[in-house]
């Protein structure tokens, strides 16, 4: 049975954006709805140690922090929806939105915090292997690769992070970056480079993923070229991770919220507004220079806030455009 | 867990998933595994409408370690449908319910 949900915010991701919006919505009176969409808690679900997120002294988990947010949406009156938003119409006021369960939702005004997501490399063997060897996630599946050798990709924080992480995992980890250098953190690369399991390979991109013969399929190697000399090699492992970065998960809104081109929704300087009235977006759907927990929670916190102005100025039972 | 997926294990592999009846999709999961809290929720609601058209069978791969290894699961979440004790395709990653449902639907046609 699928239901129309006649709300005044709605509010579709639930990362620190979303779940901050929520709070400060919830406590305006806004009685905002969260869809979460396909992950709960965004990309910190999927993350170990914070250490970055301010008010905690000590390390803490990225899915304890991602609970507590929830649960302090849903305590000052936050309603959390899990559901999946597969189409959108941001061209009139109310704004409809339907739902992966066949639901309706028809919001006033609608906060996007719909986050980013792993970028994959598009090389062979990548897709085909997704699952059997090819990871975008070490704290999912580093488990399965306990004292064997594993690369990962990429030279940010994510790709540092990662291989941290499976260093106390992995027999070794090769980590493969086409630059000569990291952009991740500092602390960071002093603690990898202090690991006596990790080897860095610096100036190399990722060729193909390459299969081994089997019942099942399984990763065999990588097949790598340096970008100075062109010479390539094979090394062999058993699992490779990709952490090259993340694209805006912004399919939804093509073509009716103004975006860069690579995505980004575009927001006034200053301001979580996009160019629709009415619509708003923070985090990192619309963020591509920061891209924190605390910088998503600060925009979603914008975005409330400016929401609540415009509700003010466009009560619920007012006509969006006047009839005349 | 609940009544509406069966949890096995290694032992009771052969017996719930190789040997049963009926269609079986088996869920590799971990207690630690973000993107399987997800898929989760979902099979509960999964096999209350497939009822007994599908057995959903959930696997701890903490606790059991053969079962994935025996179909080479590199990855959580990863969901095998079995019919009669062959498998009949392999999905990995969480997804929305619509596109499970659809997978479904059409593997069990």
């Amino acid at each position: 049975m699928s239901t129309s949900h006649s709300i005044r915010l709605l509010i579709i991701g639930a990362g620190p954006a979303g779940y901050t919006a929520a709070i400060y919505a919830a406590r305006a009176g806004l009685k905002p709805m969260v869809v979460a969409g396909l992950q709960p808690g965004g990309q910190l679900m999927i993350t170990t140690d914070v250490e970055n997120y301010p008010g905690f002294a000590s390390t803490i988990q990225g899915p304890f922090l991602m609970e507590q947010m929830q649960q302090q949406a849903e305590h000052v009156g936050t309603r959390i929806v899990n559901d999946i938003i597969t189409s959108i119409d941001l061209s009139r006021r109310p704004f409809r939105a339907v739902g992966d369960s066949g639901d309706d939702y028809v919001a006033e005004a609608v906060v996007i915090c719909t986050g980013a997501q792993a970028r994959w490399l598009g090389i062979p063997g990548e897709k085909e292997l997704s699952g059997f060897g090819v990871s975008a996630c070490a704290t999912c599946d580093g488990f399965f690769f306990r004292g064997k050798n594993v690369a990962v990709i990429g030279g940010g924080n994510t790709a540092v992070e990662e291989a941290l992480y499976l260093a106390n995992l992995a027999k070794h980890v090769t980590v493969i970056h086409r630059r000569d250098s990291f952009r991740a953190e500092r602390i960071l690369q002093q603690r990898l480079f202090a690991l006596p399991n990790v080897t860095v390979l610096w100036d190399t991109k990722v060729d193909a993923v390459l299969a081994s013969d089997g019942k099942f399929p399984s990763t065999r190697a990588v097949a790598l070229s340096n970008t100075k000399t062109g010479e390539t090699s094979e090394l062999a492992l058993d699992g490779v991770f990709v952490a090259i970065g993340h694209d805006p998960a912004t399919a939804l809104f093509k073509g009716q919220v103004e975006m860069d081109a690579e995505g980004y929704i575009l927001t006034v300087p200053g301001s979580a507004r996009t160019n629709i009235e009415g619509v708003f977006a923070a985090g990192d759907v619309q963020d591509k220079i920061y891209r924190q927990a605390v910088t998503a929670a600060g925009t979603g916190c914008m975005a409330a806030l400016e929401a609540e102005k415009f509700l003010a100025h466009a009560p619920a039972d007012r006509p969006a455009v006047a009839a005349w | 867990m609940s009544e509406l997926t069966k949890a096995v294990t290694d032992e009771t592999f052969k017996q719930d998933v190789l040997n049963a009846p009926g269609p079986v999709l088996v869920d590799f999961w971990a207690e630690w595994c973000g993107p399987c809290k997800m898929v989760g929720p979902i099979l509960e609601e999964l096999a209350k409408e497939y009822g007994d058209k599908l057995t959903i069978a959930k696997v701890d791969i903490d606790h059991n370690p053969m079962s994935p290894n025996e179909y080479g699961v590199r990855g959580i979440p990863t969901m095998i449908l079995f019919k009669d004790g062959k498998v009949v395709d392999t999905t990995v990653g969480a997804k929305p319910k619509g596109q499970l449902k659809g997978w479904l639907d059409a593997k069990l046609a």
